[in-house]
């Protein structure tokens, strides 16, 4: 694996997305964006890893991302969608929604639409935690507890899908088929909060969840209310989890304990041995780079009864122990992450 | 310019009332003023503008890094890897970005602060890499003199440039910039750039040809000690003083006398002080003249010999009239292998604890410090780090840096980060997140506690009554508990309906965090089986809150009432089982009549009579 270095960019970054490759031209993907936290100015910025970039500046080595513009952000970036090529749409911890395009022969970012307190509370405001996207819709949570759907270029909202009475802020995915919104508000067999959502892209039954200790758990939400598969994974809250697009054998979760880590199955059956039942896989785990000062145990061995079926190999993928790795997305064999540390750190050959 | 850490700012401050005078207190990141009766001399206000720069951010962030790095490497690593360490990074921090602030600075007064900020970055890493040289490095004569080259060369990269132009030029042996750029590199000992520059204008001149030659043999014979190698020290000095000797010959034979400037270089490779002297503006600095003198006159220069030559420099290159610079005290000191007095000068100088805390936690680490304990009780690095850190923690968004020094100050970061940790302002959910992981790892219940009830107040006064109520779980807060399972009960009696069933549902283990917390859940358990049809258990259910006494006395009549249904059922619910006692059946049945009776008073009583 090409060692990862640091990009340390001055602000705290919560969330990073890659701007979405079109399938036709299999290109590799160039374009990230990301927003801050944290900051009395927050900013999202776009950023580009190409090398057809004409740079003036000097850098320590090819590939590491240059920043092509960015825009001044009213409160923490909470969540960060691409819309479409031009257009992001962030969830703001003001309580507001908006929308921001990318003009890409001026390389200026503008905001396009903004609805100012889509979140609210009645004397405060009410942050808006969650958003996801599928053109021209926009459907958005907050800690109010409303699910709000917005039309790009409509000006007002179109509906608000029930008060929920949530305790805690989810996550949301958005299933393209049947237009609905899924809602994981599933709790785990010890009642933990839960702080990400994926699902599987092809089988889409099959959902993992992180939550605040740490355990990754797979469900299958055809059958019951209790995962299929748990695993400990991190030592901190899981902020996010996600399955490769196009490799879905493949994982990656980010923590708050400042690791990132790389889940890979290999089976031999058809079925990935997360739907095997989780007590029969066993675990093993290698470390890619020793962090400074030593090994460190990884995860304990899932319960294992029988011989196993199948393996899981996971792997850290960051070098050293960092601050809390906030939000990664990987697509291709392109991964990129954002830390508390204020660093970006960008992957551009992941074992997929 | 260096080190003019006076960068002031006006600012106006409310009128002091008569006969009393203004006083003022520093803080980590500002200053204190107020009224007072005491006189004192009057100082000028600073703010301190430097932790908020975007450069000194990422300077910050790496240098956090790299300090937890160093604090997990094990003892017995050689110290050469703790510098190896700090070495990496403040050349590529500074350069690469300082080329991105250039491209957008905008007004005259941002290039100064940029300028300013600049050269005081310049220095610290001057004072630093000095620093590594001297004390971590520890070179013994010989070797000391290489670094100390290596050292100017690394921060005089303007040769270069210069050079470069030079050679790119049409006609370089022409070129107006020609000698000076021989002339330097000579000054820094690098003689074979020399030599291929002299290549050039000896092709000019076939005439003195055999001059030209003369001068590289001489240049080409010079000795470098090679610390590697398998000649000793008293064998180079030999050496050395065999070429010296021949070059004072050649310069007392008039070879060069018809070439000034070769003869120029002549009398520098003799370390000839006033020629030295007349290039002021080529070295630049007294520094870079203490090198060239030392490599020219002593380059078995011992470290305890260094600063009787540094002192006589500065002195010699500085005029009478110029006063030291804060930089040229600290660079003294350092030369003097005074560490504490570096210290002490560098904390004066900068206005930024960054530099001195990070410096002495190295030297601390390489056992260079002997640390004498200050009067109250922790050492100068834990001093100096918490210095640090408290300043990173008034920062809005650098004080999760700061938690990682505290944790490394054994004596006091505990204490501290207590104080601080619970003055972090916390807007969202997910800050409020960070924060109690960090206080959760560290054993800080009170800050647990504290933190979880903000929370929870502000939910409340949202009247998000679920998710009060999960941070009072969280915190594992009986009392505040109780508070909000009343609220949840009014809630219930107003509304007849709960709100946030999902959490009251999955409570779990922590029903039992508090008496009314344990019967919320329960009644709404109740209410479940009840939905659900088993009767039975419900009326048990029911029962069983009635006598346990956990209900709130507010709620005994809609229990009663929610007893109603159940006694009009024509099953008699409420028969015991076999394994009861039949005394306990009895009072039981007893008292379900006496519900029952009063239940259907009540209702008479409060019928309306129409």
């Amino acid at each position: 694996m090409e060692s990862i270095n640091a990009k340390y960019v001055s602000q705290k970054i919560s969330k990073t997305k890659w701007r979405p490759v079109s399938h036709s031209d299999l290109q590799l993907p160039e374009i990230f964006a990301t927003g801050s936290w944290d900051n009395e100015d927050n900013r999202i910025s776009i950023w580009s890893i190409g090398s057809n970039l004409s740079t003036s500046m000097e850098d320590g080595f090819e590939g590491d991302p240059q920043l092509i513009c960015e825009h001044k952000h009213d409160g923490d970036v909470l969540d960060l969608q691409f819309l479409d090529q031009d257009r992001i749409v962030t969830a703001s911890s003001t309580g507001a929604v908006t929308i921001f395009r990318h003009h890409q022969n001026s390389q200026t970012i503008s905001v396009s639409q903004l609805w100012a307190r889509a979140h609210r509370y009645p004397c405060d405001n009410a942050p808006c935690t969650g958003v996801v996207c599928s053109s021209p819709e926009i459907v958005t949570v907050g800690e109010d507890g409303r699910i709000v759907v917005f039309r790009a270029d409509q000006e007002g909202v179109v509906r608000v899908i029930g008060e929920l009475k949530k305790s805690l802020m989810d996550c949301l995915t958005f299933d393209r088929e049947s237009q609905t919104v899924g809602l994981q508000t599933a709790k785990s067999g010890d009642r933990v909060p839960l702080h990400c959502v994926d699902r599987h892209p092809n089988q889409q039954h099959i959902v993992a969840t992180g939550g605040q200790d740490g355990m990754l758990c797979v469900w299958d939400v055809r059958q019951g209310n209790t995962p299929f598969s748990l695993m400990e994974a991190h030592t901190a809250e899981m902020w996010e989890v996600h399955f490769h697009p196009t490799n879905p054998d493949h994982l990656f979760t980010c923590s708050e304990d400042g690791s990132l880590l790389h889940w890979e199955t290999s089976s031999h059956s058809d079925m990935p041995s997360f739907l095997q039942g989780g007590r029969n896989s066993s675990m093993v785990s290698r470390s890619a780079m020793a962090p400074a000062g030593g090994k460190q145990p990884l995860i304990s061995a899932w319960l294992s009864g029988d011989s196993s079926k199948g393996r899981l190999e996971t792997t850290h993928m960051l070098p050293s122990q960092t601050l809390s790795v906030n939000s990664l997305d990987v697509l291709g064999p392109c991964l990129v992450c954002g830390t508390d540390g204020e660093a970006i750190f960008v992957n551009r050959q992941v074992p997929v | 310019v260096f080190l003019s850490s006076s960068f002031f700012k006006l600012q106006n401050i409310p009128a002091i009332s008569d006969g009393k005078h203004m006083g003022f207190a520093w803080g980590p990141g500002d200053i204190l003023v107020y009224e007072t009766r005491y006189k004192a001399p009057c100082i000028l206000s600073q703010k301190d503008e430097d932790i908020y720069s975007p450069i000194l951010r990422k300077l910050f962030n790496e240098s956090h890094h790299i300090f937890v790095g160093l604090q997990t490497i094990r003892e017995d690593l050689p110290s050469k890897i703790n510098a190896q360490l700090v070495r990496k990074n403040p050349h590529s921090v500074f350069y690469s970005d300082i080329h991105f602030i250039t491209l957008f600075s905008c007004t005259i007064l941002t290039l100064i602060c940029f300028l300013l900020k600049v050269s005081i970055l310049l220095a610290i890493e001057l004072i630093w890499n000095l620093c590594e040289v001297l004390f971590i490095d520890a070179a013994p004569a010989g070797s000391l003199l290489l670094h100390l080259l290596d050292w100017v060369r690394l921060h005089k990269a303007d040769v270069d440039e210069r050079a470069s132009e030079v050679l790119q030029s049409e006609s370089p042996a022409e070129h107006r910039d020609y000698w000076n750029v021989v002339v330097s590199y000579v000054l820094q000992g690098r003689l074979e750039e020399v030599r291929q520059m002299l290549v050039k204008q000896a092709n000019l001149q076939p005439a003195a040809r055999s001059m030209y030659k003369q001068m590289d043999t001489l240049l080409s014979k010079m000795p470098f000690y090679n610390p590697g190698g398998t000649q000793t020290l008293t064998e180079f000095d030999v050496k050395w003083r065999h070429w010296h000797e021949e070059v004072d010959r050649c310069l007392q034979d008039n070879s060069f006398a018809s070439n000034r400037h070769l003869e120029l270089i002549c009398k520098i490779l003799l370390g000839d002080e006033d020629t030295l002297l007349d290039h002021k503006e080529l070295l630049g600095t007294w520094y870079h003249f203490l090198v060239t003198r030392l490599l020219f006159c002593h380059p078995t220069v011992k470290p305890t010999e260094l600063h009787y030559y540094a002192q006589s420099c500065m002195t010699m290159f500085l005029d009478s009239r110029s006063v030291p610079e804060p930089l040229d005290n600290i660079l003294l000191a350092a030369f003097e292998f005074d560490i504490h007095q570096v210290i002490k000068e560098c904390s004066i100088a900068l206005n930024n604890w960054w530099f001195v805390a990070h410096l002495t936690d190295l030297l601390d680490h390489c056992k260079l410090l002997q640390s004498h304990n200050l009067h109250f009780g922790s050492n100068l690095r834990e001093f100096l780090l918490l210095e640090y850190a408290s300043g990173l923690f008034t920062h809005h968004s650098l004080w999760q840096l700061a938690v990682d020094y505290f944790d490394h100050c054994p004596e006091f970061g505990r204490v501290y980060l207590e104080l601080q940790i619970e003055r972090v302002p916390l807007e969202t959910e997910r800050k409020a997140l960070k924060v109690l992981r960090i206080c959760e790892q560290r054993q800080m219940s009170e800050q647990v506690r504290s933190i979880c009830k903000i929370m929870a107040m502000r939910a409340l006064r949202n009247n998000r009554l679920g998710s009060a109520l999960s941070w009072s779980i969280r915190a594992k807060d009986a009392a505040f508990a109780t508070l909000i399972s009343e609220r949840f009960l009014q809630d219930y009696c107003a509304k007849g309906t709960f709100s946030d069933l999902d959490l009251i549902d999955n409570l779990g283990p922590a029903m039992l965090l508090s008496d009314r917390l344990t019967f919320l859940g329960k009644y709404r358990e109740f209410h479940k089986l009840y939905g659900e049809k088993r009767f039975r258990e419900a009326a048990k259910l029911l029962l069983s809150l009635m006598t346990a006494k956990i209900a709130p006395q507010s709620f005994w009549m809609t229990l009663l009432t929610d007893a109603l249904p159940l006694l009009e059922q024509k099953e008699v619910m409420f028969l015991s089982l076999q394994e009861e006692d039949v005394e306990v059946t009895k009072v039981e049945l007893l008292r379900l009549a006496l519900a029952r009776n009063l239940a259907q008073a009540i209702v008479k009583e409060g019928t309306v009579e129409t």
